[in-house]
């Protein structure tokens, strides 16, 4: 429906050209060789909460978020991370503990974790994870969803060793 | 418009129009499927900010007396009334807001969100605490009418731009046909009124 007049996306970028606006968030400077780690995304620690639970699914589930973490420099995998993950959903808002979880990686690197459906909130369908561990520097991501409608979402970490 | 020799039919058409321009993007707001998973705070500040954009529909109709039925110097009083009201409905957005989600909106008064649309948000915001600021001190500034249209213009203008970026750049509430009405509508008709008031002309 909305592509009856313009899609969002050329309209975002129109908004995004004309105001000239340089903030990117990604010109943090590579600190290893080779794989270079993922900085914090502007926003991703918002409405974070520590400690999530370690859960099989947040909610009733319905919708993924899944993605990889590995080491920067050699881009090894990284098993039994803990990632936490928050959104708002069908099920709550972002501050409310029962939108909070945590998963851990898998002997690939990967993680996948059951969530109700994320829907557009402040503006945009979005996701928060957090790796915070300590063993590792801290990192908060906010991936946007590029169709609301999207049962799925990945985010990928390349952490930095401390 | 000369509101003077204005048929009953453009009577009105005119009016029809502003009342379709007001109602129908409200009516679908109330509508949006979004609201299901609101807390009423944050559905009340959404309804701020799209009555925010309704408000700013009004005023330049009211400032350039295009208002058929309504006597100029009645529509200045409620142009000041509206502008009131307008500055209210975005402190209630704001707060809203805030409430909601206090990290987002205090990223977004920082310039340092992650969403351009707040940033012209807040740009809007504070064009309009300006313009209307411009108008509660009119008397003590001590600026020419002509200087004093300029500045309350440019601000209007900053505005206008910028609350159109916020509005078309978010996934809300509104539904997207009638929120590109009435941004249509809301720069068609500052426009209008801005050319028509020569502010610009010496």
């Amino acid at each position: 429906m909305p592509n009856i007049l313009f899609t969002r996306r050329s309209f975002v970028t129109a908004g995004c050209m004309a105001a000239g606006l340089g903030f990117s968030g990604s010109l943090a400077p590579a600190r290893a060789k080779g794989l270079a780690p993922t900085p914090s995304m502007r926003g991703g620690a918002n409405n974070y909460r520590p400690g999530a639970p370690i859960v099989d699914r947040i909610g009733n589930g319905g919708f993924l978020m899944h993605g990889t973490v590995r080491r920067a420099g050699d881009g090894m995998p990284l098993e039994g991370q803990r990632i936490q993950i928050w959104a708002h959903t069908t099920e709550g808002h972002e501050r409310d503990l029962r939108s909070h979880g945590a998963t851990l990686t898998d002997a690939n690197g990967e993680f996948h974790l059951e969530m109700p459906q994320i829907v557009p909130a402040f503006g945009q369908a979005h996701g928060h994870l957090a790796y915070d561990s300590g063993a590792f520097e801290t990192v908060y991501l906010r991936p946007v969803m590029p169709n609301s409608k999207d049962t799925t979402l990945s985010a990928h970490f390349v952490l930095q060793p401390k | 418009m000369d509101t003077k020799n204005v048929s009953p039919t453009q009577r009105i058409l005119v009016w029809g129009v502003l009342a379709t321009a007001i109602v129908v993007p409200l009516a679908l707001s109330a509508l949006s499927p979004l609201l299901a998973w609101r807390q009423p705070i944050y559905i009340a500040a959404g309804f701020a900010g799209v009555s925010a954009m309704v408000l700013m529909l009004l005023q330049p109709l009211l400032a350039g007396a295009h208002l058929p039925g309504l006597p100029p110097r009645w529509g200045r009083w409620v142009h000041r009334l509206v502008g009131g009201i307008l500055v209210a409905t975005i402190i209630v957005h704001v707060a809203g807001l805030w409430i909601t989600s206090p990290p987002d909106v205090i990223d977004a008064l920082l310039f340092r969100s992650p969403t351009p649309f707040s940033v012209w948000g807040v740009l809007a915001m504070w064009a309009i605490f300006g313009a209307a600021g411009l108008a509660a001190f009119r008397k003590s500034l001590g600026l020419s009418p002509r200087n004093w249209r300029r500045v309350h213009t440019a601000l209007i203008t900053v505005a206008v731009a910028s609350s159109v970026f916020h509005a078309m750049l978010i996934e809300g509430t509104m539904e997207i046909i009638s929120k590109f009405g009435l941004c249509v509508l809301v720069v068609g008709a500052t426009a209008k009124t801005v050319a028509d008031r020569r502010v610009w002309k010496n």
